[in-house]
């Protein structure tokens, strides 16, 4: 093994390709430090994308990549991962290519549980196809497919994961190297589906859709970094948190002083718990960020192989399968 | 025995002789004979025909099958559409059809009558279950009077018996249900048919032995009932003529042989493809009516290097197959033609990126859902045209349920050496129909070459590597993950003809296209010249067919004089087209294109080969008949037209 690799190890010499000021140039850069301190090796790391903005990732990092069609990332980089479980996969989607298109395949890679990390690049518009409403865009959003405002009901991109079974689900925000970097490590760590969402700024067609919780000034109260076994507090120096409220069976907001005993700890394997979590939106909530849930379980790789008598390798010959059944022979005239 | 006497043998269990005292044999010689079972699906008529053809080679007969599904899984019992059939022809001589007309006919109630009969030969021997032709079961077919009264079953021979009632007093002693005690019916009647040809019941009493080694009384009781069927027919004292045919006097080339499926030959070569090619196999699909049997087959040779993987949609299947393929397994996905359309830009996505893929597609009725079991020849034109922008790959097909092994093999070989997907053809007949099988020495078929990537010297462009070309077959190395030194991009994009990278240069588009082009051409290179199966090289009439009617064509060749001189080509290798089947078709005065859609080899022969054909279409969901076929031969041959471009003739 060589010296370890460092982050502009993993740039690759193709030149980047999207918008001055879009937010995957703070992705792209958060993967490659994360690859680095996780001692990722190149050959054996695949990135495997759909179409869309996002889906262009596998060009500018320097290990396998795959760019592939339209919301089909997850079916490929599955046959990919069955094939050869020993790679390190990352599925590279967006919105539009992940839960639009490719709803159906994200679904089933997430209640399978293949060892995948899927990174859901969540923009809220179809941003390559110029600026066209997404399944996550907001009601309301005014686009040119949409002229009067967007009318049906966006999905959540965390819950809908939930929903399919996911086991491991984390967020963070495009610029925040810190948190991308930490749920990056915690992907790469997880024996299974890593879901995660990344809240990535689009400076042409949907600039500031996430300022809600992004500006500066509003970070503190509107977003709160989760710790597996840590009280879940946010807001200056921590003075608020949550706790549950029994009667309406949901989260409130607590003094995180006066009301210590009420504050919940988080627990990543409480499924219950990250359903509320990822259903908190500002300005009523803060927004949950980091690995709001993490359960053990069987990836399906493991699972694929372990069920088959020969781990799949080849240890009878068709000459003898093929005589199997009754036989006659037919002897010479 | 006195039938009245017997108290088992009822008055309508006796024979009634219809105008015919002997079974008439139409087809071209009197060394074969057409069985025909039918039944309400849950009847056990598949089971039942299955285990005839198997006793009928272990008497050393040939033999091929058709079974005829309904597209319902249970039906309302008793309603012609919930018939199911299962047809085999067996001879004394080579077969290579499931036969015309059905010369015995078993129907176990009156819908299957209602159906099958239409099919059944003048003067056959159709063997009535009457225990279910009661006014009820009459209804229910649609029958406003008996046909036993009404004269429709004049000129065949009518042998009724009470097959449920026998089969629950055979069974009684075992102390199963009445529905139970009569799904046992189907051995019972398979008695009956073994005795009728002279054939004892002994394989298939071995057959049950091991099938239901597990629960005795079932075992027993099918025992008893087959037996008692068998033994029915030695003291009823039947007396139908039956087409006599010989046991062990099939004219086979010596060696071994089974029974095979088209399902299953298919599998066991693809299972030697990945033997040959020393790779995994993975092969990703979603069940879809008729290509599902080889997703069950396959799903049982784990040993065999198989991985199956059962995906959410066709499109998540071909996509895996894809995945699997980048990542050094050969990735194989399957489906019928409305699962092929989905796959259809993933393929696109395969021609691009240049990975190897096989594409099996099982052949229905259509368009849309159309007749799920029905077979049909109608996705040429998607295999050869049918993907956005131009995106050819290779296309052949096998001709019969033993040829799936060598056609299997050579898709996989076809997409290995050329770095391509494949599209291999057959259809829901070749699925499901059996025939017996010389077995194959797989130590003498030549071994799957992989392309492999040269080392990358440091310094030196990863695309000149990976795009190193093989200069005859102009495939890539096959480079995957986990390599070192040789990490790379593709995709969907068009890519630099040189480095691989994504390009948009006009120049570089053209000669990207017309690389793609060439690479399928160059399959040409590679395959065996189009052979005449029968016949002479040149001659008057050529009749050409591709797929599953190659049984149908043969016979109906042979059937013709020789100094006619007609002659059969088949056509395994659809795209590209052999080199020499042009100059091949040019030697005949007119060409006949026999085929299960509306022209689809013709439209093809005419855009490759600037040759006119003379169309043949059935689309009927059922195989050609040769009888059908002797007849249009020979009235082209008696008809000597003044143009040689016919145009559309509809069977």
């Amino acid at each position: 093994m060589s010296a370890q690799l460092q982050a502009k190890d993993f740039a690759s010499s193709q030149e980047v390709r999207w918008c001055p000021g879009c937010g995957d140039y703070a992705v792209l850069k958060s993967m490659t430090r994360a690859l680095a301190d996780v001692g990722a090796v190149p050959e054996k790391t695949v990135f495997v994308s759909g179409i869309g903005c996002a889906a262009r990732f596998p060009y500018y990092v320097e290990t396998y990549g795959f760019h592939t069609i339209h919301g089909r990332a997850p079916a490929v980089a599955t046959g990919l991962k069955l094939a050869n479980p020993e790679l390190d996969v990352w599925v590279v989607t967006g919105d539009g290519d992940g839960l639009s298109i490719g709803g159906n395949h994200l679904m089933h890679a997430l209640r399978r549980n293949v060892g995948l990390k899927i990174l859901l690049f969540n923009n809220e518009v179809y941003g390559l196809t110029k600026g066209q409403y997404s399944p996550t865009s907001r009601l309301g959003t005014r686009t040119p497919s949409s002229p009067q405002g967007s009318f049906d009901t966006p999905i959540s991109p965390c819950g809908f994961a939930l929903g399919a079974g996911a086991k491991f689900i984390a967020r963070a925000i495009d610029i925040d190297k810190t948190g991308l970097g930490g749920v990056f490590e915690a992907a790469h760590g997880y024996d299974g589906a890593a879901f995660v969402e990344i809240f990535q700024n689009c400076i042409v067609y949907n600039d500031g859709v996430y300022n809600s919780f992004t500006d500066r000034d509003k970070a503190a109260d509107a977003q709160i970094h989760v710790r597996h076994g840590q009280p879940l507090v946010f807001g200056e120096n921590g003075s608020k948190g949550l706790a549950f409220d029994m009667k309406s069976m949901s989260l409130k907001i607590v003094d995180a002083k006066a009301q210590a005993s009420e504050v919940l700890v988080h627990d990543e394997t409480n499924r219950m718990l990250a359903q509320l979590l990822v259903a908190m939106t500002p300005p009523e909530f803060p927004i949950a960020l980091g690995v709001v849930l993490r359960q053990p379980g069987t990836s399906f790789e493991k699972a694929y192989y372990a069920n088959q008598p020969t781990q799949l390798k080849r240890t009878g010959k068709v000459a003898d399968v093929l005589r199997q059944t009754s036989i006659w022979r037919v002897p010479a005239q | 025995m006195d039938a009245q006497a017997e108290g088992a043998v009822s008055t309508s269990a006796a024979l009634r002789t219809a105008a015919a005292t002997r079974v008439t044999v139409s087809t071209m010689d009197s060394q074969s004979v057409v069985v025909r079972f039918a039944g309400d699906s849950g009847d056990g008529v598949q089971l039942m025909g299955t285990q005839f053809v198997a006793a009928a080679a272990l008497a050393g007969n040939d033999f091929a099958t058709f079974p005829d599904f309904p597209a319902e899984i249970r039906a309302p019992a008793g309603t012609t559409f919930g018939v199911s059939a299962y047809q085999i022809h067996l001879g004394a001589r080579p077969i290579t059809t499931a036969g015309d007309a059905p010369h015995v006919l078993v129907a176990f109630n009156p819908a299957a009558l209602k159906v099958n009969l239409p099919l059944v030969a003048e003067g056959a021997l159709i063997v009535l279950n009457i225990d279910s032709f009661t006014s009820r079961g009459l209804a229910k077919a649609g029958y406003e009077t008996d046909p036993r009264q009404s004269g429709v079953l004049d000129g065949y021979q009518l042998v009724e018996v009470d097959i449920t009632k026998h089969t629950l007093e055979a069974t009684a002693a075992f102390g199963l249900s009445k529905s139970d005690s009569g799904r046992c019916k189907n051995f019972w009647a398979l008695g009956l048919v073994q005795w009728m040809f002279n054939r004892d019941v002994a394989s298939i009493a071995d057959w049950i032995s091991k099938r239901f080694a597990k629960d005795a009384t079932t075992r027993d009781a099918n025992l008893a009932a087959l037996r008692a069927g068998h033994a029915y027919g030695e003291t009823a004292e039947l007396t139908a003529s039956l087409p006599h045919v010989g046991t062990g006097t099939a004219q086979f080339p010596p060696g071994e042989y089974r029974g095979v499926r088209g399902s299953e030959a298919l599998a066991l070569g693809l299972a030697a493809a990945g033997e040959l090619a020393d790779r995994p196999i993975m092969f990703c699909s979603y069940p879809i009516t008729p290509a599902s049997p080889l997703l069950h087959q396959l799903a049982r040779y784990g040993h065999l290097g198989i991985g199956v993987f059962q995906a959410e949609d066709e499109i998540a299947a071909v996509c895996a197959a894809i995945g699997a393929s980048y990542g050094g397994a050969i990735g194989i996905t399957s489906s019928s033609g409305p699962g092929i359309a989905l796959k259809t830009e993933a393929i696109g996505l395969a021609i691009n990126a240049e990975i190897p893929l096989v594409v099996v597609d099982s052949q229905r009725g259509g368009p849309s859902t159309g007749l799920p079991t029905k077979t049909e020849q109608s996705d040429l034109y998607q295999a050869v045209y049918g993907r956005n922008a131009d995106a050819p790959i290779p296309v052949i097909a096998a001709r019969s349920p033993s040829d799936c092994f060598e056609v299997g093999i050579e898709a996989v070989r076809i997409a290995l050496r050329h770095m391509t997907p494949v599209m291999l053809l057959t259809d829901g007949y070749l699925a499901n129909a059996a025939e017996p099988w010389r077995l194959p020495n797989v130590d003498e078929i030549p071994k799957i070459e992989v392309n492999r990537p040269g080392p990358r010297d440091p310094g030196q462009d990863v695309g000149s590597v990976i795009f190193d070309r093989d200069p005859v077959t102009l495939g890539r190395p096959w480079v995957s993950p986990g390599m070192p030194n040789l990490m790379h991009r593709i995709g969907g994009l068009e890519k630099d003809i040189r480095t691989g990278n994504i390009s948009y240069d006009a120049q570089n588009h053209q000669a990207m296209t017309n690389l793609r082009a060439d690479k399928v051409a160059a399959v040409a290179k590679f395959i065996p010249p189009q052979q005449v199966e029968i016949g002479p090289e040149k001659g008057s009439l050529a009749v050409v067919g591709w797929g599953s009617t190659y049984g149908a064509l043969y016979q109906a060749v042979r059937a013709i004089p020789s100094k006619e001189r007609v002659s059969h080509i088949h056509i395994r290798y659809l795209s590209p087209l052999p080199e020499n089947l042009g100059d091949l078709l040019r030697g005949f005065d007119r060409i006949l294109v026999p085929e299960m859609n509306m022209g689809q080899l013709a439209t093809l022969l005419r855009d490759k080969l600037g040759v006119e054909t003379i169309q043949f279409n059935k689309v009927t969901g059922q195989p050609f008949l040769i009888g059908e076929l002797v007849q249009k031969i020979r009235s082209l041959l008696s008809a000597k037209p003044a143009v040689r471009a016919v145009r559309g003739d509809r069977a």
